[in-house]
Parts: C-alpha cells; sequence; structure tokens
C-alpha cells in the first residue's frame, strides 16, 4: 500500500500521551512513523487546524445483520461508521439468528471485508440464541474472533448464569460486556419511572434495576475477576458502584452513550419515539453523575449503542416501538458537546474514551493507538466546523435520531482505515 | 358573565387529555354540555349541529359504555356515525393505528374518536392526521371524557353551577397508578379548585403522585371524615392476578366503600363509580343503589359533556384560517 503522509496536524495520541503538531507517515498499512517529515514520499493529506487522532473505535453498535437487514446491514453500517470518524466499530450479537456460535462470528468478519469500509468486530453471545439460560459456544467463538460477550439487549439475568459466564469468559481474556437491567422490575417500562412516566401513562424503568444488576455482578466478580464492562450507564447510583468497585482494585469499567449524556427522559414528553431508548433517558442530576464519573475516570469508554430502526416502526405508539436511536454519524461532535464544551475534559482526555480504552476493552491489538507499527487508522477531525445534523444526509440505513436539526461543533473530515482513505470531506486538503 | 370570559374563545381542535387544557377551557366545555342537557329529554332527541358531519368510533380496545355514549352523542348532534373497532394494538406485522387512522379518514370524515390500550395513541393520530381526534381514553394515560362528565356531575349535584370546586375534597379510591380516569380528574379538578386525595394500597398509589400536587393516602378510614367526593374506581382483574394487593377480600376490607363507612362520612358526601362496578368490592350494593350515589346520573351526564366534546372541536376546524387555533 502507498505512503500517506499526513502532515501540521494536531496529533493527539492518548495511548502515549502525545499531544503536539507534527506528521504521520503510514505506509503498508501501519503507522510508519511520527514526526516532522520534510520531502513527504506519496500522497499528503494537509491536516493544519486538525486533531490526528487514532481511528475511533465504537465498542457498541448494532449492525442488524443477519436478519434485519431492512434496518441496517453490516455494510451500511460501516459506511456509518466512516461517515462518523470510526475506523473500528464492535457490533452485538442481538441479531436474527444472534450471533452465538463461531460460524456467525466468523460471517461478520466475511461481510466485513466485502464492504471495505471500516473494521467490524463481532461480540458474541454470552448464552445460546441470548436466553440467558445455557452458555453459547464462548471458547469457539472467541477462538474466532469474537472479542467480547454480551447479551445485549437483555441482561444475563440468572446469577447463577452469570457467575458460570463470568468464570468462562474470564479463561478467554476476554470481557463481558453486560446490559445492566433487573428484567422483574422492568415489566412494561417503556421510559425512566418518575413524575412524566406517571404523568404519560407509560411504564416506569426505575434506575435500581440497572444498579442491582451492576451490584450483583461485582459480587459475583470479586473473587472471578474477569473483566467486566457495564454499558450504557445511565443512573448516579450506577456510577457509584462502579466507582467502588475499580477503587478496590476489580477489572470493572463502564461506557456512557452520547444521549445519555446530552438528553433528559423530558424527551419523551410528546411519545416521541426516538426519545424510547433501552436504558432509557434519565435527569439532569443522573447527567451530571455520569459527566462526573468521565471526569474522575470511572467511566472510561464512549459507546453510541448505534440502534437503527425502520421508520414505520417508530411511527408506532409509543409502547410498541422499538427502542433505540442510531449514533455512528453524529456522535463524535455530541461527545464534544457534553464533554468539551461544557468545560469537563479535553480532547486528549475524550480520544482515550474513543480509542485507546476501548481497543484495550476489546483486545484489539495494534488499534486505538498511533504507536509506530500499529494499524494505519486515523481520523482527522476539525475541532472547529460549525455544522447541522441532517438525518438525510446520514450514511446509516436508518433514520432515528433525535438529534436531527442540532447545531453541533467539530467534525470527522476525514477517516483513515489500513492506510487507505474511506472518507474524506475535503479534497482540497489531499496532494497525491 | 365576566368580561373577560365573554372574550373567551375555544380554540381546540383536539381533545388529548385535561393536561393541557386550561380551567377556562374545562368550564366552558362544562358549560356548553348544560346546554345540550335538555336535548335526551326532548321527544326529538336531536340537533343539527353536526349534520352532514362523520364521527367515527375507532375502538383498538373493547368498550361498551363509552362506546355507547359517544355513538349516541354524535347521534343526537344529527352526526353520520361510524363504528370501527380494531382489535390488538399495531405491533411490527400488519397495518399500524396510524394507517389504520388515516384510512379511515379518506373515507372523510370530521372527527376521530380514539381509544387504544397504549398511552399517547390520541396524540399519536392528532399529528397524523387532518381531522379532529377525541381521546375516549388511552392507556394509563387520560380520559379526559370520563373526567369531564364526573365534573359536570359534581357541579350538578353540589350545586356548584361555576364549576369552581374550591374548598372541596375528593377522594380517588383504587387503582390510581394504573388508572387513566384519575390522571384526568386530577388534572380537571385541581384546575377547576379542588383538592384531590388519592387513597389506595402503595403498590396502585405510589407517592409519585404527591408531585403531581396530590394527597396520598393509604388508610381510608382516616381521610373518611374530610371527604366532600368520593370516587372509586373498578378493581381491575390484572391487578388481582399481578398480585398488587394480597387478596380481594382484604382490599374489600381495607378500601371498600361499605355502609358502616359511609355512615362515618359527611352526610352529604358524593359518592361516584366510573363503572361498570365490582359490587361487593370496591364499593357496597347498598352505597351503590343509595341516595348519596351519582352513579347513573354519571352515565346521563356523558352524553351531554361528549355532545359538548364533539360539538366544540369540530367547531375549532374553521378557525384553522384565522391561525387562532393552539394545537
Amino acid at each position: 500500500m502507498a505512503t500517506l503522509t499526513i502532515t501540521n496536524g494536531r496529533v493527539i495520541d492518548p495511548a502515549s500521551g502525545l499531544d503536539q503538531k507534527t506528521d504521520v507517515v503510514l505506509s503498508r498499512g501501519k503507522v510508519e512513523k511520527i514526526g516532522k517529515v520534510s520531502k513527504p514520499g506519496g500522497a499528503v493529506l494537509d491536516a493544519s487546524g486538525c486533531i490526528v487522532s487514532p481511528g475511533l473505535i465504537d465498542p457498541h453498535v448494532h449492525l442488524r445483520e443477519p436478519g434485519q437487514e431492512d434496518k441496517e446491514t453490516i455494510a451500511t453500517g460501516a459506511a456509518s461508521a466512516v461517515a462518523g470518524g470510526f475506523t473500528s466499530v464492535c457490533c452485538m450479537p442481538n441479531t436474527n439468528p444472534a450471533l452465538d456460535d463461531d460460524g456467525r462470528i466468523e460471517f461478520v468478519y466475511t461481510q466485513a471485508a466485502k464492504a471495505k469500509l471500516c473494521n467490524v468486530f463481532p461480540v458474541g453471545a454470552i448464552t445460546k440464541n441470548r436466553g440467558g439460560e445455557e452458555l453459547a459456544e464462548i471458547g469457539l467463538m472467541a477462538r474466532n474472533g469474537a472479542v467480547a460477550f454480551s447479551d445485549d439487549g437483555i441482561a444475563v439475568a440468572s446469577a447463577s448464569v452469570m457467575a458460570k459466564a463470568l468464570r468462562y469468559v474470564a479463561s478467554t481474556g476476554r470481557a463481558i460486556m453486560q446490559h445492566c437491567e433487573e428484567p422483574t422490575l422492568t415489566q412494561g417500562a417503556v421510559m425512566n419511572a418518575g413524575v412524566l412516566a406517571t404523568k404519560l401513562g407509560l411504564g416506569g424503568w426505575p434506575g435500581v434495576a440497572e444498579e442491582l444488576i451492576i451490584q450483583r455482578d461485582v459480587m459475583l466478580n470479586a473473587s472471578i475477576k474477569c473483566r467486566y464492562h457495564a454499558q450504557h450507564l445511565t443512573t448516579a447510583g450506577g456510577v457509584d458502584i462502579i466507582r467502588r468497585a475499580r477503587k478496590a482494585g476489580q477489572p470493572v469499567s463502564a461506557e456512557a452513550s452520547p444521549h445519555h449524556l446530552l438528553l433528559t427522559e423530558d424527551a419523551c414528553s410528546g411519545y416521541d419515539t426516538n426519545a424510547k431508548m433501552n436504558p432509557p433517558l434519565r435527569t439532569r442530576d443522573d447527567i451530571k453523575a455520569i459527566i462526573k464519573g468521565i471526569k474522575d475516570g470511572v467511566i472510561t469508554v464512549l459507546a453510541t449503542d448505534h440502534a437503527p430502526h425502520t421508520r414505520e416502526e417508530k411511527e408506532l405508539e409509543f409502547a410498541a416501538a422499538p427502542f433505540g436511536i442510531i449514533g455512528l454519524d453524529c456522535a463524535l461532535p455530541l461527545y464534544a458537546k457534553a464533554l468539551i464544551e461544557s468545560g469537563a475534559i479535553d480532547w486528549p482526555a475524550m480520544l482515550a474514551m474513543m480509542t485507546i480504552n476501548p481497543a484495550e476493552l476489546c483486545g484489539l491489538s495494534g488499534k486505538g493507538t498511533l504507536a509506530e507499527g500499529a494499524d494505519a487508522d486515523v481520523t482527522i477531525i476539525d475541532p472547529s466546523e460549525s455544522w447541522t445534523i441532517d438525518v438525510s444526509q446520514f450514511a446509516s440505513k436508518s433514520r432515528n435520531c433525535p438529534f436531527d436539526g442540532w447545531d453541533v461543533t467539530s467534525r470527522a473530515i476525514a477517516t483513515i482505515v489500513g492506510g487507505s482513505i474511506k472518507m474524506n470531506r475535503d479534497k482540497a486538503r489531499l496532494k497525491k | 358573565m365576566t368580561a373577560a370570559a365573554s372574550k373567551y374563545v375555544w380554540s381546540h381542535k383536539h381533545l388529548l387529555g385535561l393536561e393541557h387544557l386550561t380551567a377556562e377551557d374545562i368550564r366552558f366545555i362544562l358549560q356548553t354540555a348544560r346546554g345540550f342537557e335538555g336535548v335526551s329529554t326532548r321527544s326529538v332527541k336531536k340537533v343539527p349541529a353536526l349534520r352532514g358531519k362523520v364521527v367515527v368510533n375507532l375502538f383498538f380496545e373493547p368498550s361498551t359504555r363509552t362506546k355507547s355514549s359517544f355513538y349516541l352523542a354524535a347521534s343526537r348532534l344529527s352526526a353520520d356515525t361510524l363504528d370501527f373497532s380494531a382489535s390488538g394494538s399495531s405491533l411490527s406485522k400488519g397495518e399500524t393505528v396510524v394507517d389504520t387512522a388515516r384510512n379511515i379518514e379518506a373515507m372523510g370524515v370530521d372527527v376521530i374518536v380514539v381509544r387504544h390500550k397504549q398511552s399517547g395513541v390520541p396524540q399519536l393520530l392528532a399529528e397524523s392526521v387532518a381531522c379532529s381526534v377525541v381521546n375516549a381514553g388511552d392507556g394509563a394515560h387520560e380520559h379526559p371524557t370520563q373526567a369531564l362528565l364526573d365534573m359536570y356531575t359534581m357541579g350538578q349535584r353540589l350545586n356548584r353551577p361555576d364549576f369552581d370546586f374550591s374548598g372541596l375534597n375528593v377522594a380517588i379510591v383504587g387503582d390510581i397508578a394504573h388508572s387513566r380516569v384519575a390522571r384526568s380528574n386530577i388534572h380537571g379538578l385541581q384546575k377547576l379548585g379542588a383538592n384531590v386525595l388519592l387513597v389506595g394500597p402503595p403498590t396502585l398509589v405510589p407517592r409519585t403522585f404527591e408531585a403531581l400536587g396530590c394527597e396520598v393516602h393509604h388508610d381510608l378510614d382516616a381521610v373518611l371524615s374530610r371527604i366532600d367526593v368520593a370516587n372509586m374506581l373498578r378493581v381491575q382483574f390484572e391487578r388481582i392476578t399481578s398480585q398488587a394487593f394480597p387478596s380481594v377480600r382484604e382490599y374489600a376490607t381495607v378500601f371498600g366503600l361499605s355502609a358502616p363507612r359511609l355512615a362515618k362520612m359527611k352526610k352529604d358526601v358524593l359518592v361516584m363509580h366510573p363503572g361498570p362496578i365490582n359490587r361487593g368490592l370496591e364499593i357496597e350494593s347498598a352505597v351503590a343503589d343509595g341516595p348519596n350515589s351519582a352513579i347513573l346520573q354519571q352515565v346521563a351526564n356523558g352524553l351531554a359533556v361528549r355532545m359538548a366534546v364533539l360539538f366544540l372541536v369540530h367547531g375549532a376546524q374553521y378557525m384553522n384560517a384565522e391561525g387562532e387555533n393552539d394545537e
């Protein structure tokens, strides 16, 4: 593969602590060199005024293939990722059939290779058909490239199955990603439990249902010490439990999603189904606690929970419409709005949560860093570009996004995967 | 009428709930209902207000009395009526609720009266069709015409013709958590000045309702002497199977309105029930059929109130051009 030199950008590599204006040379699919280049050979991408980051990684997306290709495919999901600056995504196994054996894990790699857009890493199911009863073939899936294990969409509800899963997954070195929801407390629940749900006459999803599962898992895991990751954290109480577990030295991490950083349950008034998420949008205080958790290093990963659904499904009654929204196309500026524009953290800290931290969570060696010899996955970000989110322009197949029409600042302007440019918004910057 | 009141103009094309109406709006509906009350007692029980108009009853949930009441109300306004019963909800398969409503609207309909087991469906339809939408009960959200007829009955029986309920303690007893009747009553009664007490077991009357400005009580006997109006809600069979309370016997004993309890209440306490009643469960027959009861009067008043609602929402359609419609 040809050489590409990215010049004059602010190179931020959180893995090494690098943050300086310099050049990056990519060659043969790898990072060849970081440092000033006087006479670049090959193509040159001018990154003046931009941040040059390791390729962004989203460890939590739903690509719907196989089984629900009317919502998204691996190819369209990867296109959405590339449009938003992501070079790697990890897709959840709640497909139809579920990703619960090695053949299906391989299928994801095959489809991703055909799409030739970004890296797509499958997360395998913890239990067969995500049924919560029998362990899936975790060992075989791990050998065939499952980067983590999750029954996402539902929690592993049984404590005994969860204890077994923690032990078993620990032996693979992979992480368990838990969708934290005690199901007996969320029957018929469609939004945060509270005054608004009471007024709207909608079933309430209490925060304690999240906290109970996290607390239970942390206790189960105390002696097992499997790497444990709480998905899409929404409650102040959940943040506290993770904080204590990390303090106690447990291998526990957690992620936050754009919508849980920017929207409260108030978005549900008027029965807007684009505000229907699982776990639900909560309160100002929860958002504050999550942002504090990020500042304090309790929550170390950002993840979109990109969840495509068709227009027809989202036009149903609130209770009947499916949970979730898409996020890949517009996540970066939304994170920046919530975390950088608010003054909570700076670019290097935020990019760590989108590069090296998810890479380590999912054991993606050679990813998430611009170290020499690492994979040539790079995202160029213009931190000052102001633009308006327009879902009609999204690369995703779906349009279910409550941020349509939001004015945001910062944008991925080029996405480079394995040394080749997959997205470039400003052709003038590239000289061949 | 005061000068301010005379300037009042009804501007709502839909009736989706009472939460977003003003006290003035509610009183205007109730006063309009009073004008229609006489129609039912005439030998010719019809007025030509909606002649040539079409009112559709779009019921996704079984209903006898509400549906019949809307049907008769529309008939007495001389509208053509159509009953469209659809079973079940529109999940991913089949026609969606919105599709169904758009299809019916395409037949040339002026008002859709909708009932659905899911909260928010009337609002969804109002956003999707051009005609008026009247909520006949959506999930656990609102049942505005039931609350309106309850308030109309209170005005009548308590001799408050201006529908000012200041100083009244109205108790709603039973399954508040799942009740759309309770929610509409809470919004309406508070706007008209009443103090609302919610009474029932903690599983059915959660503390969250205090945030809506209500008193929450789990001991009916402790508040009996304060109550001016007792609205006894029907105990739904599902709540028994889901163990929201331990047994029917326990519920009837602790929260049922029995004759001995009635004897401890104010002499002229008004007893109401949205029906259908479970005799011997939430209310004893002697109380339901006794002089304090307004149960049948509620049903009769339902007609006048629904006539008023159909008449007003339809009339508001023609104010669009002047930009006075606020929904």
